[in-house]
């Protein structure tokens, strides 16, 4: 049964409250005088030997965001004047000049410039951000075991029914695979791995064990005969003991017939 | 047809009578009753004597919609017909039935020769089984009784079965069959999520976990005399074989000599050596080595795959095993020192699981007969004719078939679907019952009735 919450409809009368205005005489207002138009002063006479106005050539802070207790630094040009200042404190300054600043919060510069009666101005901001947390320590031993290389880059070879020859597309990915072992032996010299060699379910368990254990000595061999030291390969066979799928067809009778490396416990 | 074939022409070197069913013993066997208590446990009784009867395959079980209504529970019952003057003169003297007799059971439409009765009752707080049987066509009670004995069992279910299969034991026995009673099968399940070796009774009741490996153990063997069995496990180091005491399930002391692949154990029938398959360069070969692993010996010198030598019984010098010395897997024999190779199957098809009859003359084995391999079935021949007999042929995968101790059972596994179980059956491939349910179950072998 379904839970359904009831809805209350609760209507809502709002009541319209008309403020009447009460009538109330309008006072008629005392007549004044209208005021004196303005006498607008004469236009101030330019001076005769002009100067040259006051300008910020430029006024910026590079980095414009900083962390908090890292510097960044003004830099500014400007021309045609001699009373020039910064605020926050760094007071007067030369025309051109630069000047690290260490603002422990966000701050804006204001750079004045003044001369000849007029000036100019010209602000930049810093933006200062809290401190970021830092990263975790750098994980202790090798980055990455001999176990997750082999597991990760270490390919299946596969056989024929009832066969134990490596095919040629076995003496590729053994090839390949020669090359993962021997780059796990130059980090860890005392790595040893377990050759399995694995049958597809037809066939008894009995006959099937000795064919994973020639498909595995076939794998062993090959790998020798590529330089990966003979001491640091084992081999064993589990027959058609963990198969990696269990359909009765082709497709999956070959998955079965396989070679794998494993680390060794 | 064709499993019959081999049981007539090979009749003389057969223990077992096995013969097509007009030619057995018929036999009645009444539903036995029970006194007080007792009766409570008369249905699984009742169900066990006429299963152990049944599925012997010695005897044809008479049905029970054609038994006399008066059924007797003991000797006393039978009671003689009289004679008695005609009711008109000149015809015969009339026959007066006083109560059962034994020509209720001999004549139509029973049509019996035998027949078994008796009666429960509780004493001293035990199943006590009062069993008779009878050959209901010999004229008197004196001559008909064959046995008449006392049998014990405990109160309860287990106890019915007890005395069931003894009475039924002393039955067969009358007919020249072997009790399987006491015997024992040892198997491998994975009931428990790890391939452990078991062991049941004959029938499938009591299965007991023997090993405790949590790993991969199979491919059980056992002794001639029931004492030691012997299995493939895998430990750290790769495969071992492991010899146990049956009666401690103790590991004994084996030596394992170091190498890829070692498995499938088979003792020689005096219990002193240990054959098996090990590699050895580079090919699994058949070796041989005292009890405790010494002492090795290499049978075979080939460059094939070779497993599964079968000591034969009775000789105790001829070796089946399987080799892919010709290409595919056959069955070969040799003797025992490796001498005298040659192959028993005819090359083709896949052959696996050699099996020695007890007689040391019949062999059954799984083969597929076509080219189709993992399609298995299970076929026995006589190694002197090397004729194959068909004895299953149910869809699904027939393996591992292994000769019960009275020669006219075999014990095998059977595969549909992804369920691997263990079932029996009589030589001829009737009389299927199935063993086992939990897990899968498989490599049965049959021990001798010791323990």
């Amino acid at each position: 049964m379904r839970n359904l919450s009831r809805t209350l409809v609760t209507a809502v009368f709002a009541a319209a409250v008309m403020i009447s205005a009460a009538g109330c005489k309008k006072k008629t207002p005392i007549p004044t005088t209208p005021p004196p138009p303005t006498t607008t002063a004469p236009p101030a006479e330019p001076p005769s030997a002009t100067p040259l106005a006051v300008r910020i050539n430029s006024f910026t802070g590079e980095p414009r965001s900083i962390e908090k207790g890292q510097a960044a630094t003004l830099r500014w040009s400007v021309g045609n004047s001699t009373d020039i200042s910064i605020d926050q404190g760094l007071g007067a300054v030369a025309a051109n000049g630069s000047r690290q600043v260490f603002p422990s919060q966000t701050t804006t510069y204001t750079l004045t410039a003044k001369g000849g009666g007029n000036q100019d101005t010209r602000a930049v901001t810093i933006e200062v951000s809290s401190s970021v947390p830092p990263p975790p320590p750098r994980p202790t031993g090798p980055p990455i075991s001999g176990a997750e290389i082999l597991g990760r880059d270490a390919q299946d070879i596969y056989f024929d029914y009832d066969k134990n020859d490596i095919r040629a597309d076995g003496r590729d990915t053994l090839t390949k695979d020669a090359d993962v072992i021997k780059r796990i032996l130059t980090g860890d010299p005392t790595f040893t791995i377990v050759v399995e060699g694995h049958c597809d379910e037809r066939g008894s368990e009995e006959y099937n064990l000795a064919l994973g254990d020639r498909r595995a000595l076939a794998v062993k061999e090959f790998l020798v005969q590529l330089g990966v030291p003979e001491d640091r390969l084992k081999t064993i066979s589990f027959g058609k003991e963990r198969p990696v799928c269990t359909d009765e067809n082709e497709g999956c009778y070959q998955r079965n017939r396989r070679g794998h490396l494993a680390p060794a416990q | 047809m064709a499993a019959g074939a081999i049981f007539v022409s090979g009749q003389d070197r057969f223990e077992g009578k096995i013969q097509k069913d007009a030619g057995k013993p018929r036999i009645a066997v009444i539903d036995f009753r029970g006194a007080g208590d007792a009766q409570k446990l008369m249905a699984t009784f009742n169900t066990t004597l006429w299963d152990e009867l049944n599925n012997s395959g010695a005897l044809e079980m008479v049905g029970k919609s054609f038994y006399p209504i008066d059924v007797p529970q003991q000797p006393p019952d039978f009671k003689p017909p009289t004679t008695a003057a005609p009711l008109r003169r000149g015809d015969p003297p009339r026959i007066v039935k006083n109560g059962p007799w034994l020509t209720d059971w001999s004549g139509p439409p029973t049509n019996a020769g035998y027949l078994a009765f008796g009666y429960t009752a509780v004493q001293d707080g035990r199943l006590m089984l009062r069993g008779y049987l009878f050959n209901v066509t010999q004229p008197d009670i004196a001559s008909a009784q064959l046995i008449g004995k006392l049998y014990f069992g405990s109160l309860d279910d287990e106890g019915a079965r007890k005395v069931a299969r003894d009475f039924a034991a002393d039955i067969l026995q009358q007919f020249g069959q072997k009790s399987l009673a006491g015997s024992k099968i040892y198997f491998v399940s994975d009931r428990t999520g790890n391939k452990e070796i078991w062991s049941m009774e004959y029938d499938g009741s009591n299965q007991k976990q023997m090993t405790n490996y949590k790993s991969i153990s199979k491919e059980p063997a056992v002794s001639a005399d029931g004492k030691m069995f012997a299995f493939q496990t895998l430990v750290k180091s790769g495969w071992q074989i492991m010899v146990h005491s049956a009666e401690t399930s103790r590991k004994l002391p084996f030596y394992n000599f170091v190498t890829s692949t070692i498995e499938t154990p088979e003792f020689t029938p005096d219990g002193k050596h240990l054959l098996f398959a090990g590699t050895v360069d580079g090919w699994l070969q058949i070796c041989m080595t005292d009890i405790a692993g010494g002492g090795l010996t290499r049978l075979s010198h080939v460059h094939a795959a070779e497993v599964s030598p079968k000591v034969n019984p009775k000789t105790g010098r001829d070796v089946l095993f399987i080799s892919g010395r010709s290409g595919i897997e056959q069955m070969w024999r040799m003797n025992i020192d490796g001498s005298d190779v040659e192959m028993v199957t005819n090359g083709q098809g896949y052959v696996a699981n050699p099996a020695w009859r007890p007689n040391g003359q019949l062999i059954a084995f799984a083969w597929t007969k076509g080219p189709e391999p993992g399609s298995y079935n299970i076929f026995v021949m006589d190694i002197a004719d090397k004729k194959p007999n068909q004895l299953t042929s149910n869809s699904g995968k027939n393996e591992n078939p292994w000769w019960a101790p009275d020669g006219t059972h075999l014990v095998f596994q059977s595969t549909h679907g992804r369920s691997t179980q263990i079932y029996t059956m009589l030589v001829d491939g009737t009389h299927q019952q199935q063993l086992t349910t939990q897990g899968n179950n498989t490599q049965p072998v049959w021990a001798n009735g010791i323990n």
